[in-house]
């Protein structure tokens, strides 16, 4: 299955040169970029592994691509992804975020039911990556 | 009023009617306070009624006047309490005035709309003297805005909620909107998430009817979204419209909804604004998103010369502290101006904004941090419109297609499939910087050679278009009307 959270999931992936002007956008609007990854992309994992810290003095395009290429480099079978922020009061919040990054396979998530009372059925969402969340 | 014009000057208590004008209720020298609650009334008066004497009869019997002069008026700090006209300007062309009133915070009880509307629209609207009126706008002061809650969590945490940033939310509203069961309703709701919806939605009039129980649906549909959400990875939801006759039967509905997972409710304006305030609180104390369909307010919004313009009902609702509510589309087959409709979108949407004329915006308006609203673009879209829906309502909105989405041809997944492709293709070339609203047919037509799903819809849809004048435009500039 192809996991289709981040703004861009359902067009073909992205070449490198489609990912740089998603950047360039963000640091034009004066966003800092973040790069975070992970093998348990659960949709409630809000913490992703941080690449380093947001890139809030990285300015320019080229050097933000260069720790795109330095995460992929690490983590080749990781979900990786790149945000835009935005620190404008009000906001204070992720501007984009979107997927650069994925294994070969996918393997997807469980949905496990457990049956209650009165016809109730609580759900339970799983990772089937064998070894998600246990390691950074 | 006709009749009073013809008395003689009496002093302001004599027993009898003063007009309105003598008693305090017009005063152009009078200078707003930054905690005055101010409207813009457009009011026709009967003929031969002065339009200064009807906006300070609409000033008064919005506050504290009545029809004769009573002396209990005395024994209060009365010059405070009245509410006066500070301006009143002709609108050119019509026999329609524009009438400016300032009401003193006092006038309100903290965070009650029930309360707020009572006074300004209390009885003003069936004034004899008045052929018709409309109220067109309110600046809300921030004083006043502080005493109520707000949404219940607003654009921005909805979104770290969900999870989803930097395009439109898709949704669909089921169709049809009446008569499906239970588990056949669930399969619509399954197939559209899973096809890359966001959302699906209960149609304001879908409650627990014989052939469908709430009890029933909001278990199907649990089934739905779970396995959307399993299947894509994403977080999905389904509105699960919680009105019913009673507060105690939507509380109980609204339970059972958070109880299965469910992320958002739903409820329609109908139920009143008191029982809005109510499931608001309900929506914050417990986590879950609160959607508003706007059912009824066409009845009395869309006339240009009587009833209660949109934006207010705008600013009524964000105070009493929906998450998302129904503004328009500019290009579907609701009433709706492009221009009137930005004005919509801004009063719902940003901290502050500026009066704006050429947005019907008379005032400016300063929110003290009470969080966003979500609107909901819905009814008559389709994905061959994205760069217009995108030009004219931008990134924070749900953009519902409900037949765009279910009268796929190949299936309801392969319509959730077009529109998602179409949003995300759209907002692609945005960032790209090029010139999407004139390229759009082209980036569209493009994304279709690789997307079979967006072929078909466009080809499908290609000729849709809701061609009609729009019965109400802002005054101030011509403006173009879709």
């Amino acid at each position: 299955m192809r996991i289709t959270q981040g703004t861009f999931s359902f067009l073909p992936d992205f070449t490198d040169e489609e990912i740089a002007a998603q950047v360039r956008y963000c640091l034009g609007n004066g966003w800092p970029v973040s790069i975070e990854y992970t093998d348990d992309p659960h949709p409630r994992n809000a913490y992703w592994e941080m690449w380093k810290l947001p890139l809030f003095d990285l300015n320019d395009c080229t050097a933000v691509m260069q720790e795109i290429k330095a995460c992929r480099a690490a983590f080749p079978q990781h979900y990786i992804k790149v945000n835009g922020y935005d620190r404008t009061k009000g906001r204070q919040t992720t501007t984009m975020s979107f997927i650069v990054n994925r294994p070969i396979s996918e393997p997807g998530f469980e949905l496990e039911r457990t049956e209650g009372q009165d016809r109730r059925i609580h759900y339970t969402i799983r990772s089937r990556n064998r070894f998600a969340g246990q390691h950074a | 009023m006709a009749t009073v014009n013809t008395l003689q000057k009496k002093s302001r208590w004599a027993a009898g009617v003063t007009p309105y004008a003598e008693m305090g209720y017009y005063n152009l020298n009078y200078e707003p306070k930054p905690t005055d609650v101010l409207c813009a009334f457009r009011l026709v008066p009967q003929e031969g009624v002065d339009p200064i004497e009807a906006a300070a009869a609409v000033a008064g019997e919005s506050s504290t006047a009545t029809w004769t002069v009573v002396w209990t008026d005395r024994l209060t700090p009365f010059e405070s309490y009245q509410a006066k006209c500070y301006r009143v300007d002709p609108v050119p062309g019509t026999d329609q005035h524009i009438a400016y009133i300032a009401y003193d915070i006092d006038l309100f009880e903290e965070g009650s709309i029930a309360n707020l509307t009572s006074s300004i629209i209390g009885n003003v609207f069936g004034f004899k003297a008045l052929k018709s009126l409309r109220l067109e706008d309110m600046r809300i002061p921030p004083h006043y805005a502080k005493t109520f809650q707000g949404p219940a969590h607003g654009i921005v945490m909805e979104r770290e909620y969900l999870n989803k940033f930097g395009r439109p939310l898709v949704g669909a509203t089921v169709k049809p909107k009446l008569g499906l069961s239970a588990r056949n309703y669930g399969r619509v709701v399954y197939e559209a998430l899973r096809g890359g919806l966001d959302f699906t939605k209960d149609d304001e009039n879908i409650n627990s009817q014989p052939f469908m129980r709430w009890r029933d649906r909001f278990l199907f549909c649990m089934e739905a979204v779970n396995r959307g959400a399993a299947a894509t990875g994403e977080i999905k939801g389904h509105y699960l419209n919680v009105t019913a006759g009673t507060m105690e039967e939507m509380y109980e509905r609204a339970d059972f909804a958070k109880e299965l997972g469910s992320v958002i409710v739903m409820i329609d304006l109908t139920i009143g604004y008191t029982a809005i305030q109510s499931m608001a609180k309900w929506a914050r104390a417990n986590g879950v998103i609160l959607h508003l369909h706007r059912a009824g307010h066409g009845t009395y919004t869309r006339q240009k010369t009587h009833g209660v313009n949109f934006r207010v009902i705008s600013k009524w609702m964000r105070l009493a502290g929906v998450d998302h509510i129904h503004a328009g589309t500019v290009v579907g087959k609701l009433e709706g101006d492009p221009n009137a409709i930005r004005g919509y979108y801004n009063t719902l949407r940003e901290g502050t904004s500026e009066a704006d004329p050429s947005q019907g915006l008379y005032f400016e308006q300063d929110w003290a941090s009470l969080p966003g609203v979500m609107p909901v673009a819905s009814g008559g879209i389709h994905a061959g419109q994205m760069h217009q829906l995108l030009h004219y309502l931008g990134e924070d909105v749900v953009l519902q297609f409900g037949g765009g989405t279910i009268g796929h041809p190949d299936g309801i997944a392969q319509g959730a499939t077009a529109n998602r492709v179409a949003v995300e293709v759209m907002i692609q070339a945005r960032n790209e910087g090029r010139d999407y609203l004139n390229e759009g047919p082209e980036i569209l037509a493009k994304a279709a050679r690789w997307s079979p799903e967006l072929r078909t819809a466009l080809e499908i849809w290609k000729d849709v278009a809701f061609d009609f004048t729009s019965t109400d435009v802002p005054d101030a500039v011509a403006t173009l009307t879709l």
